[in-house]
């Protein structure tokens, strides 16, 4: 059994930062992640962040995990990091078993850090199941991270960022976008982004959903509509499109089986992406001892996880009687930049949600 | 090989990583140091993983990061192996998955493994 003051389930940007913060308290900190990769999604990002200069805006995503290594350094005798280590199971009585290169291992810790991140939504439609039907995430995964191109003629479903973003690293690698189709009647994701694609050529149809795919053992097409205000297609608008991909970019939902495992109390809050545990202003759940960061709390972006990262990390070394003099300054400070990047109009989701997943 | 390979890109760079062999239903392929199954698969233009034990119906990936199982295979003779967060290496076996799963497959290849009940295909 191996014995550790924190273990950190993940190594995104929030895993990332959480692990630097309890270490940096005085914690010895174990990391786990099931990639050989640290970065989670980050590692993904080829475009410049938004946000502010604490949370590495106008860094290209992929040059914020090396950059976070950096900080490590400093702390780097008390950070121990797995990688190609799945966590399986979270158990009642804090013990954690882990899939570590093909070997079982069981570990003891005395807190937790669920940084696990999200797993894509999913839509129903006629022949869904077919090969060639991809989460834009993973689309992006198999370009970026393995330099594998996903097809020739892609067809986008959802105008999200994320459904934005992806076409346009899809044309960067050279591949044909034949539209981004969206239900809503405007664009989700940010202008910009938009902009973009609708420079180079790219159609985004709003008011449009995939009615189905079509294709033997893959999409060969994808018969599309306009819709009205009720979601419901109007007649004589369908149109069969020619395409081998359909990329879908529904949305995230966080990713806690383990949470739901260890017996955190959850609850279905939609603005925030799914079922998430509760957790009081420390991050903590309901089960004492386990903290959460980043996606798995709700679907925020990475800034936001980062910042989470970091008080969920001081907050689990402090309950361990760990950290600085300082400590009241920086959760005052890493609260306010949470604040920041909640505020005004396009906050106002998370902010209802947060409020629904709070606990005292 | 390198058929569905990104040759040139704008920002990123895609070192020409180490040769692995492996075979797909008995046909050899290669694949990259750095690849997993599912990324060598789909780069040699494979996106067919799988069928469904019952209609037979294509599988593929869908993730691509270990959330959804769509990518299961038979991997050097094991059975459900998630192919998305498994690192290919050098001589793999990997072979389309039509049933649900069979512990008694990898005892034929010579691996010990207690099966003491109900691991036929249609537990
Ligand atoms: C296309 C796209 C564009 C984006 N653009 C922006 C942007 O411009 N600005 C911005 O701020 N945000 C952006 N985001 C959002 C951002 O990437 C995420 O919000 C952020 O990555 C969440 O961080 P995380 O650490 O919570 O999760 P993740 O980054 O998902 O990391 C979770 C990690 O946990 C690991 N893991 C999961 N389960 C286990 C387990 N059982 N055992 C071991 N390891 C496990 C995973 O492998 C992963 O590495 C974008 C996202 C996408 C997909
Ligand atoms: S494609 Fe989702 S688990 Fe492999």
């Amino acid at each position: 059994m191996y014995e550790t003051d924190v273990v950190v389930i993940g190594g995104g940007p929030a895993g990332l930062m959480a692990s630097n913060a309890a270490a940096e308290a005085g914690a010895s900190v174990l990391l786990i992640e099931r990639f050989a990769h640290l970065g989670g999604q980050l590692i993904k990002q080829t475009h410049k962040f938004f946000g502010s200069e604490k949370q590495y805006a106008s860094v290209r995503g992929i040059d914020i995990p090396s950059r976070i290594a950096e900080e490590r350094a400093l702390v780097e005798d008390r950070v121990t990091i797995w990688t190609r280590s799945t966590v399986l199971g979270l158990f009642e009585d804090g013990v954690i078993t882990v899939d570590r290169d093909g070997k079982y291992c069981k570990i003891r810790p005395s807190r937790i850090i669920v940084a696990t991140g999200a797993s894509e939504k999913f839509l129903t439609f006629p022949n869904n199941d077919l090969p060639g039907i991809y989460g834009a995430g993973a689309v992006q995964t198999m370009m970026n991270v393995y330099g594998v191109c996903p097809g020739r003629r892609v067809l986008m479903v959802g105008a999200g960022n994320i459904g934005l973003i992806v076409s346009y690293q899809l044309l960067q690698a050279g591949v044909e976008v034949v539209a981004v189709v969206e239900g809503l009647p405007n664009i989700g994701g940010y202008a910009v982004h938009a902009s973009k694609i609708r420079r180079a050529g790219v159609p985004i149809l709003t008011s449009h959903t995939l009615l189905r795919a079509d294709g033997v053992d893959g999409v060969e097409s994808a018969v599309i509509a306009q819709i009205d205000n009720r979601w419901q297609p109007i007649p004589g608008s369908s149109k069969s499109v020619s395409c081998d991909v359909i990329c879908i970019s529904v949305g995230l939902s966080p990713l806690t089986e383990l949470l739901w495992q260890a017996g955190c109390d959850m609850r279905y809050v939609p603005q925030l992406g799914g079922y998430v545990p509760l957790r009081n202003e420390r991050l903590e759940t309901t089960v004492p001892e386990i903290y959460i960061a980043g996606d798995v709390a709700g679907i925020e972006e990475a800034s936001a996880a980062m910042v989470e990262g970091r008080l969920a990390g001081l907050e689990a070394a402090a309950s361990l009687g760990l950290g600085f003099t300082t400590l009241d300054d920086e959760r005052a400070d890493l609260c306010q930049q949470l604040d920041e990047l909640r505020a005004g109009p396009s906050g106002e989701k998370i902010r209802s949600g947060l409020v629904k997943a709070g606990i005292a | 090989m390198d058929d569905q390979r990104i040759e040139s890109h704008p920002i990123l760079q895609f070192e020409k990583s180490a040769v692995l062999s492996f075979t797909f239903d008995g046909q050899p392929m290669q694949g990259r140091e750095g690849d997993t199954v599912a990324s060598a698969l789909f780069a040699n233009g494979v996106q067919v993983f799988g069928r469904h034990f019952k209609t037979k119906r294509a599988r593929g990936f869908y993730c691509a990061i270990g959330n959804c199982s769509s990518c299961l295979m038979v991997v050097n003779g094991k059975s459900n192996v998630r192919t998305c967060t498994t690192y290919l290496e050098e001589g793999m076996v990997v072979e389309t998955q039509e049933d649900r799963g069979n512990l008694l497959r990898k005892r034929q290849v010579g691996q010990a493994l207690d099966v003491s009940k109900g691991a036929s295909d249609d537990v």
